[in-house]
């Protein structure tokens, strides 16, 4: 064997070898989400149950349940979409069509570049100070999904504006040369063309804040609450006045939500709340995986059906 | 009927007009009304981000003023002991740094390594198709809810640690480290690919021709290439590390490190219990603090030095990745 031919031996082994190694790494970190998952389901797959959906927490871990948190998180999700979603998809509309490159933007740019990467506990501490005391909102549904609201805005005006640069200039053009406002041409063509796109980064950001724990335990959320907000408009009960509950006034209504539920439980001592942790954690899991799923389903779909 | 273009400029030769009062000059001005109205709120949507920054820059500044008034600034940041629970309450915040330390290079010991091998993997060996399929898939790592880890940390990962040394505590930094990386694995590994896919073929086939084989190619030719966007990725991974709250506030403890000053390396053993501020901040929630009294100024202080820290993190990453995208 001539040394040119010894050479290109060891490379090739070289590539050969890295193939190896990049390939199983990569199948080592999708087993350890594998196991996360079957360990989930071999501790908790045994609580699981319609009782377990439908009870409220208890000293007594057979008969807790996660109603309350399940509720709470559906509730601050609420708040949570109807502020970020519009702040955010019209934050994104600014920057991408409207504003022109100087300070402001670039300020703007890097604003939320940095909001993007500031610890979620750290809008926890803002939310603290500033909607629960300062605004007097109390450890409410509405405090908390304000809270996630700011947290996930970064997300959304990403998504819009990535979803705005994909939609050819030529639509803007077009619709400019017809005689339409600015505001026209967003309203009625940009807007509905990035809807799958924003969509697709919505539901990622609010998969996010669905398990988000620490900025929620800062405000103070509870971790054991044995009731459900008031249902708009159901009756009130005699000794609370009668009549029925304000269309709003969930909104000031103590809460907790799954993640804070599961890390109760986590932090309990004793086998059997464990397992209340890892049913919590299914639900909680099934919630976020199933949410990304479904991002990507809308981004796929609206790949398929768009063409420029 | 053809109007002409009207830019939110020529709005107010339009408004003039109005004596004239017929049909479609009212439309045309009630059009450039609405379309200067919605500029302004599209405007003030974006400027709200702004106004959330200063909230917090605001927030921890001023709840945190009356904190270093009663501890002091050197104290706070030279004092070696956390106790705020004492008779006498040290309020140090080395310890607490020290276990943010560790956790985070635990964390990254596991997730720059290991992110980096897959990134290059995904984008310079493995089949297009197979890229598109692992990718989200390795993403959703990230979507995990942190908690969830925290519990998999101390009920799955430590057991199995404790299995090879019997004295590992049951709250300990390895644990909640090791998972903390596993979940940045894909902010480093999705950037990193992004930026080397974006490197041109021109210089792979440079490389080719020389008789470079695909490893040599992708670690001397792309790597150095597509660095400032890698190097953007890890600083992301960072941030996520020294912000990560969950994992290390259930799996590694919440009791601040003892440093003892006769043997100060001892302290970054991730073999022991340790808290970070992040978890500090948890456990002073989790109590019942009062509005307005220290230990309530303290969590504002601890997360003044978390925003400091990772802000650095953020405009650094933001700085980097502008650099990469101009590169080509």
């Amino acid at each position: 064997m001539t040394p040119i031919e010894r050479t290109i031996r060891f490379r090739r082994y070289q590539d050969a070898a890295f193939q190896v190694l990049g390939a199983s790494l990569t199948v080592v970190a999708l087993l350890v989400l594998g196991a996360l998952v079957l360990d989930l389901a071999k501790t908790g797959l045994g609580r699981l149950s319609w009782s377990f959906l439908t009870s409220f927490p208890s000293r007594k871990a057979e008969q807790a349940g996660i109603a309350s948190a399940i509720v709470g998180s559906f509730y601050v999700m609420i708040v949570t979409a109807f502020t970020a979603i519009p702040l955010g998809v019209a934050a994104g509309m600014y920057l991408e069509e409207y504003s022109r490159r100087n300070w402001f933007t670039a300020i703007i740019e890097i604003n939320i570049a940095n909001l993007a990467g500031v610890p979620s506990i750290v809008y926890g501490l803002m939310a603290l100070s500033l909607f629960v005391y300062t605004f007097g909102l109390g450890e409410s549904i509405l405090a908390g999904g304000l809270t996630l609201a700011l947290l996930i805005l970064p997300i959304v005006i990403v998504a819009t504006r990535e979803a705005l640069r994909s939609i050819p200039l030529h639509i803007r053009e077009a619709a400019y040369a017809m005689g339409a406002t600015r505001w026209q041409v967003v309203r009625h063509h940009l807007l509905p063309y990035s809807t799958g796109g924003i969509a697709t980064g919505v539901i990622i950001a609010l998969s996010r804040a669905i398990g988000e724990t620490a900025p929620l335990i800062t405000i103070g959320a509870l971790t054991f609450i044995a009731f459900l907000p008031p249902t708009p408009l159901t009756p009130r009960p005699e000794e609370d006045g009668g009549g029925l509950y304000g269309p709003f006034e969930w909104l000031d209504s103590g809460f907790t939500v799954l993640p804070i539920q599961m890390f109760n439980w986590v932090s309990r001592p004793g086998e059997a709340f464990l397992a209340n942790a890892a049913a919590a954690g299914i639900v909680l899991i099934v919630a976020t995986l199933g949410l990304n799923a479904l991002a990507i389903v809308v981004r796929n779909r609206m790949r398929r059906r768009i063409r420029w | 009927m053809v109007q002409p273009r009207e830019s939110a400029q020529a709005a107010t030769p339009v408004e003039r007009s109005v004596p004239r009062a017929d049909a479609a000059a009212g439309l045309r001005i009630r059009r450039a009304i609405v379309d200067r109205a919605m500029q302004g709120v599209l405007a003030l949507a974006a400027a709200s981000s702004i106004a959330v920054t200063l909230g917090i820059v605001y927030i921890l500044i001023s709840e945190s003023v009356p904190f270093f008034r009663a501890v002091g600034l050197k104290d706070f940041l030279t004092d070696t002991m956390w106790t705020p629970q004492f008779a006498v309450p040290r309020y140090g915040i080395v310890p607490l740094l020290m276990g943010t330390l560790v956790t985070t290079m635990v964390a990254l010991a596991v997730a720059l390594p290991v992110g980096t091998i897959i990134a290059i993997w995904l984008s310079e060996f493995a089949p297009a198709r197979l890229r598109e399929t692992v990718k989200p898939v390795l993403e959703l790592l990230a979507a995990v809810p942190t908690v969830v880890y925290g519990y998999f940390a101390l009920l799955f990962v430590t057991p199995l640690f404790q299995r090879l040394w019997p004295d590992l505590p049951t709250f300990n930094m390895l644990g909640a480290g090791l998972v903390m990386g596993i979940m940045i694995i894909p902010y480093v590994s999705s950037l990193s690919e992004d930026a080397m896919r974006a490197v041109p073929m021109l210089l792979r086939e440079g490389s080719f021709a020389v008789g470079g084989n695909k490893i040599v190619t992708a670690t001397r030719v792309v790597f150095p290439a597509a660095l400032s966007g890698i190097a953007a990725a890890y600083v992301l991974g960072i941030s996520r590390a020294v912000g990560e709250t969950m994992i290390v506030a259930v799996a590694a403890g919440q009791q601040p490190i003892s440093i003892d000053p006769s043997r100060p390396l001892d302290a970054m053993n991730p073999g022991q219990p340790g808290a970070t501020i992040t978890a500090f901040i948890v456990s002073v929630s989790l109590g019942d603090v009062q509005h307005g009294e220290i230990g309530y100024q303290a969590i504002f202080a601890a997360g003044l030095t978390l925003f400091v820290a990772t802000l650095g993190f953020n405009v650094a990453g933001y700085v980097l990745r502008k650099r990469f995208r101009q590169a080509y």
